[in-house]
């Protein structure tokens, strides 16, 4: 046997390691086996690439209200009014193509269609001191009831919707985490008050409170992340501490704890990232919940404050006005059960690359 | 003066189904470089004795309710929480049984290793990584440079203990307890880490506890050994007085229960019946229901131990008495 002081081991400057594949590795290989997940994976990275970009470039604002454009259908040819006033100035005014004939009340049906068909080809039409021309101004999803460009507000929702999905559940992982695994690894009287407080907390009604916070506090976007990752850290807490109950009692922290490290060290290096598979699938799949419940609170009034947007906003103002302008509601419903099947895809993926005994072939 | 002094150590646990005392008064005591066996059965209170002394009992249910384990002048029974820390990996480290479960899954070979250093000693990570690398060449795994970064389940189970031992003896630690480290392996790499084990306790001049219920283990390994049965010590001897002149009858039907010793075509020898439920107070002695010397005053009398020949004690009350000789023939003729 080689000694350490007799003959020492020569050890080279630079040591050409065989880096050992982990455990995260190994999932990630059959993650990427797994078609389903993948495309949750790819919708939810395109989706959020989508709207942390897409408003920059789309040419609006969420808040940009275009009353004479008002409903819009996606895709619907804009034409512009050109009014020439007495000092000779030029006002522009736009409408689209669908309610022009609003503009020929006064006129027979018959004129009024042929007016309309005439601008949908391309041509010119003046009446007085008003010129109708098509324009190139383009609303991909058609407007809202207020002339609001849909693109931007479904991509500006999304901000919201997304980054209160994933820092809720941030949130939540950080307190669920902390305090289950203090309660399940202290054991004990603490693991007991602890876990009592988790059951007084599942036990209040939650859209009560947030109604309550929301009441006393002023529609907040802050306070709905609090509020929505106060609750969802609950189920976290429990899941954590039962794991880590099972871990505690592996010989490998019966180690840990005989070469003498201190609990905090045998808790955040030897007990948590052996839990981190169970808190990653659990936080994927709390995102999507998060974002519903965010939905709903939005659905009741209680989501962010207008002029600004999300989808569960969005998504309530269409269903208002859905026999009028259905492309309202589905634009934006499409875009949000896309990210939730997406999440619950990636979610399930996840849960089965990371425990292949469990998985379901 | 001895390295480790252990005294009248119980440790019980206190369980729904009543107090089971899974360490019932054991005393023994550990020199300097001396290799201690103890051995047993299951549930003898070998594993538990150890973990008592590292403060490594669950607690509840476990609770040590009397004695001192003493040294370098400080009780490990009684001392603070962070003090024992301190002795924990740094003075005295320990082997488990089963090294594929010893290890944690998710940390990098390397990491497990360097951490006892790291925790014990002002060291950078650097060198901290070129000492684990030393300790793993020097528990015999080739190419250990390359190998450090590798997971534990990218090792094989003798590999695994390789590490194990490794890390516990990284920190050059005054006593090793190894708790039946050659159970889980197969015998060839048991020779091995055998092997190892010895040589690196000439080599670091370090004590060992050796807990197994092998006694072909014992006989090769250990300068003297203690005997538990039902939580208590009841026989303690050099080695080979130990086999040489059995004083206790479960000693001697341990012996007489060894393969190896029967002729071929010879019905293998077994203890009859079943270790007692430690969960109830036993009087007298422990191993009276399965002891073929049984007489009543074993049922009433005291048990303790005595030192009937220098350096050998013994609990069994009729060799203390001089009632019986030598144990090993009288059990064949059972």
């Amino acid at each position: 046997m080689a000694s350490a002081t007799d003959s020492p081991v020569i050890v080279p400057d630079e040591i050409e390691f065989v880096h050992g594949s982990s455990l995260w590795t190994d999932a990630w290989h059959r993650l990427r086996k797994n078609k389903l997940a993948l495309f949750g994976l790819g919708c939810v990275l395109t989706i959020t690439f989508l709207c942390l970009i897409g408003p920059l470039v789309t040419g609006y604002t969420y808040e940009q209200t275009d009353l004479t454009l008002k409903a819009s259908p996606p895709l619907d040819k804009i034409i512009k009014r050109t009014e020439t006033l007495k000092n000779d100035e030029k006002k522009v005014t736009f409408y689209s193509l669908t309610n022009i004939e609003d503009e020929f009340v006064e006129k027979p049906r018959d004129e009024r269609k042929r007016i309309a068909a005439g601008l949908a080809r391309g041509e010119e039409y003046s009446e007085g001191a008003f010129v109708y021309q098509s324009s190139n101004q383009k609303h991909l999803f058609g407007t809202d009831a207020l002339g609001r460009d849909l693109l931007t507000r479904v991509l500006v929702g999304g901000r919201i919707s997304l980054s209160v999905g994933f820092v809720a559940t941030l949130i939540s992982v950080a307190i669920g985490v902390v305090w289950g695994t203090t309660a399940g690894f202290a054991g004990g009287v603490v693991d007991n008050v602890m876990m009592r407080i988790v059951d007084v907390l599942y036990a209040l009604p939650f859209t009560v409170i947030v109604i309550l916070l929301m009441v006393f506090c002023g529609r907040n976007f802050i306070l709905l992340f609090v509020a929505i990752g106060a609750v969802e850290w609950l189920t976290m807490a429990r899941i954590v501490r039962g794991q880590i109950i099972s871990l505690k009692h592996q010989e490998f922290v019966e180690a840990a704890v005989s070469l003498g490290l201190s609990r905090a060290r045998i808790m955040f290096r030897h007990l948590i990232p052996n839990v981190t598979t169970v808190i990653v699938i659990y936080a994927t799949l709390t995102v999507p919940n998060v974002m519903l419940l965010e939905a709903v609170l939005s659905f009741l009034g209680l989501g962010v404050p207008p002029p600004m947007s999300s989808w569960g906003v969005l998504i309530s103002e269409g269903a208002s006005t859905m026999e009028t302008s259905p492309w309202l509601l589905w634009i934006p419903a499409a875009f949000f059960s896309l990210t939730l099947f997406s999440l619950n895809f990636l979610g399930d993926g996840l849960s089965d690359a990371c425990n292949p005994k469990s998985a379901k072939d | 003066m001895p390295l480790l002094e252990v005294e009248n150590l119980r440790t019980y646990f206190h369980t729904r189904g009543g107090i089971i005392r899974a360490v019932d008064g054991v005393s023994f005591s550990l020199q300097e470089g001396e290799t201690v066996g103890i051995v047993g059965e299951s549930g003898s209170g070998k594993s538990v004795t150890c973990y008592s002394m590292l403060g490594l009992v669950p607690q509840p249910p476990g609770r040590i309710e009397s004695g001192t384990a003493r040294f370098d002048g400080i009780d490990l029974l009684h001392c603070s929480g962070e003090q024992l820390r301190q002795i924990r990996g740094k003075r005295i480290s320990m082997i488990f049984q089963d090294p594929m479960t010893s290890l944690n899954p998710y940390l990098r070979v390397s990491e497990q290793i360097m951490e006892p250093l790291l925790v014990h000693e002002k060291i950078s990570h650097r060198q901290a990584l070129l000492k684990a690398i030393v300790a793993l060449e020097e528990v015999g795994i080739q190419d250990a440079a390359r190998r450090i970064q590798l997971y534990p389940h990218q090792f094989s189970g003798g590999m695994r203990q390789r590490v194990m031992i490794a890390m516990a003896l990284i920190s050059r630690p005054e006593i090793l307890i190894a708790d039946e480290p050659t159970t889980a392996l197969d015998v060839t790499v048991q020779a091995q880490i055998l092997e190892l084990i010895r040589q690196s306790q000439q080599h670091l001049g370090m004590a060992v506890i050796f807990i197994t219920h092998d006694l072909g283990v014992v006989a090769s390994f250990c300068q003297s050994v203690n005997v538990m049965y039902a939580g208590r010590i009841v026989e303690s001897a050099p080695t080979e007085e130990l086999f040489a002149m059995p004083l206790h009858p479960y000693n001697a039907s341990l012996q007489q229960s060894i393969p190896a010793l029967h002729r071929k075509g010879d019905p293998l020898y077994t203890i009859p019946g079943a270790p007692p439920d430690l969960s109830h107070e036993i009087k007298g002695c422990p191993f009276i229901q399965r002891c073929a010397f049984a007489k009543e005053l074993c049922q009433t009398s005291e048990i303790d131990l005595d030192e009937p020949v220098p350096g050998h004690t013994t609990s069994c009350q009729r060799v203390l008495r001089g009632e019986l000789g030598d144990l090993r023939l009288k059990a064949q003729a059972v």
